[in-house]
């Protein structure tokens, strides 16, 4: 008798010990285990686009820590990004700002509803206010408007806008914005329209 | 038979208020599909609305009726528990009858 | 006669200048207006009275209803289920949500071949609903009013909150975008759509959790919750998420439990 009011007591004790194990959360690496099988391409959206570069992966560390990344690796980031631009062979900076209004309207490109021959656009509108005859526009990113009229046309302005639209990351470690040059959203051309949109006198951003 | 409606009617102070949501893709047959034919016009040509047996509402609609058309219309002499039927025939000869308590 | 055309030329400054000011608000205000005038008639109505239809009707290889599906509250019980999920299931030893589980159901009960039931789950612009969105636009009808109140007792509900978390701010893909671009910072929108903070706004979570099935006019069809994930992740530039695969359910927990309390309002309707 005793001894079975024991194992009785044993294995209560057992069961108590299995359920009250602690929990403990899922790492990072089991997370994105769970997340690469849970996805499958579809159209130009390949699964690569599921690795992660070290900036994605600081950036989204930071993010959901709360915790803003060291200053240390802000500047790295930043300098690297810097590193990466290109810019325009012919020291030309401004193309059509007509053409320019109309690749910040278009939010198109790289999804898999698209295909490898759709002209991306920015989709600035999302984000930013640009021409004031616009009112349709997001509040993502800072308005736009009076662009040079703010900041002048200085060689540095130039490099400043190129480097900014070719990859945001170059002047803020994690800058939301696309890296429309970097990551071959847009092409030089459409790059220069976009220039112009900001930083053609006659631009109606300037007006 | 085709997709069931929804029928909602209150007694309110100054008579019962019905609200009819009906199912129905009212093709105009103006409309041409992506290889160019003329989408044929299939819409609702007459409803009516019974209220223990007797007739409240009859309507007789065509083609500028939009799609799941929404009918609302307040009648007297209706009270709670009562039964309200709603009819519709289309252009097809489809048909659907739904019925509601008055609330 | 002088007096008139100063007067008049004042009026016409004056209302040009006002006609400047009609910008954001304005429209903002206009388009919520007219959401509102649509509420009485949204079509989800109908939708769900199919998917009631589908529920009880004995279907597929083994002719039957699903009348006996468990969604977590007893086989059968439905009223109240949608609010409760997602939701840890002993019996696929999962956590699953509503779509998954009606799936999971659809499989066992009736019959039905998994990869058909989900190969085309979201209809087409104007099309006519698929079974998966009528089933969710009745589930979700039937929690009308009931407090959001996703389960984290058992650890793969924590684990799955856990995982959503980390998920929701991952950035990746050639635009680098996670959830949290959008999502994570209060009183933000694209263009002129609103975008609810699910991450650290509480009222913006419930909004969003709560109204979701709805029919959204601008597509004529009612859009479930996995269909948000999916239309979200195609605009990230992320590819495709397989249909209530762990990852949205993962997501859908961190955005259920962060929404916990409030009542549910679905289907509602939408731009």
């Amino acid at each position: 008798m005793k001894n079975k009011i024991a194992l009785g007591g044993l294995s209560a004790v057992a069961v108590l010990l299995i359920s009250c194990a602690v929990y403990t959360a899922p790492t990072r690496e089991e997370t994105l285990q769970v997340v690469k099988s849970s996805f499958k391409e579809r159209g130009i959206a390949k699964l690569d686009r599921l690795n992660q570069s070290d900036l994605q992966v600081a950036c989204s560390e930071a993010s959901v820590t709360g915790k803003d990344l060291p200053q240390e690796a802000r500047t790295r980031l930043e300098r690297q990004a810097l590193a990466t631009v290109k810019y325009p062979a012919d020291g030309q900076y401004l193309g059509d700002f007509k053409q320019g209004e109309r690749i910040a309207q278009t939010g198109v490109g790289m999804q898999w509803s698209d295909s490898d021959k759709t002209v991306a656009g920015g989709n600035c509108y999302a984000c930013h206010e640009i021409s004031p005859q616009e009112i349709a526009y997001g509040n993502i990113g800072p308005s736009l408007k009076g662009y040079r009229k703010l900041r002048g046309a200085s060689p540095a302005v130039m490099t400043y806008t190129w480097g900014k639209l070719w990859n945001s990351h170059a002047y803020n470690a994690c800058s939301q914005m696309p890296r429309y040059g970097d990551a071959n959203i847009l092409t030089n051309a459409q790059l220069k329209d976009l220039m112009a949109l900001l930083l053609d006198p006659d631009s109606p951003v300037n007006k | 038979m085709a997709d069931p409606m929804r029928i909602r009617a209150t007694e309110q102070p100054d008579g019962v208020d019905v609200r009819v949501l009906m199912s129905h893709e009212m093709e105009t047959g103006q409309r041409r599909d992506s290889a160019g034919k003329i989408v044929p016009a299939h819409y609702i040509s007459n409803v009516t609305v019974s209220h223990n047996g007797k007739q409240v509402l009859s309507a007789e609609w065509g083609p500028a009726v939009a799609k799941n058309p929404y009918l609302q219309f307040k009648f007297k002499g209706g009270k709670k528990g009562d039964k309200l039927t709603v009819t519709w025939v289309d252009n097809k000869g489809d048909t659907r009858t739904d019925e509601a308590t008055i609330s | 006669m002088k007096a008139i055309t100063r007067a008049a030329l004042g009026v016409a400054a004056f209302a040009l200048s006002c006609t400047a000011a009609f910008g954001q608000k304005d429209t903002a205000d206009a388009i919520a207006r007219y959401r509102q005038l649509l509420q009485d008639g949204n079509p989800a109505e109908l939708v769900a009275a199919r998917g009631e239809a589908l529920w009880k009707e004995k279907r597929g290889p083994k002719n039957a209803s699903l009348e006996q599906c468990d969604l977590g509250l007893g086989a059968g019980v439905v009223k109240g289920a949608y609010a409760q999920m997602p939701r840890y299931f002993a019996d696929a030893d999962q956590v699953m949500d509503f779509e998954g589980r009606v799936v999971h159901c659809m499989v066992t009960l009736q019959g039905f071949d998994y990869a058909t039931v989900t190969k085309s789950p979201y209809s087409g612009t104007g099309q006519r609903q698929t079974e998966i969105e009528a089933l969710a636009a009745y589930g979700v009808e039937l929690s009308r009013g009931v407090p959001v109140n996703i389960p984290q007792s058992h650890p793969k509900e924590q684990a799955s909150y856990d995982r959503g978390k980390q998920l929701f701010y991952m950035r990746a893909g050639p635009y680098d975008f996670s959830c949290a671009t959008c999502h994570g910072v209060t009183g933000q929108r694209i263009r002129l759509q609103d975008l609810p903070n699910i991450a650290a706004n509480k009222e913006d979570a419930q909004r969003a959790f709560t109204t979701w099935p709805a029919y959204r006019v601008s597509q004529g069809t009612l859009r479930s919750m996995q269909w948000r994930l999916n239309d979200c992740f195609r605009q990230q530039r992320w590819p495709e998420p397989v249909f209530a695969s762990p990852a949205t359910v993962d997501l859908i927990t961190f955005l259920g439990v962060n929404a916990n309390g409030a009542k549910m309002d679905s289907p509602s309707i939408k731009r």
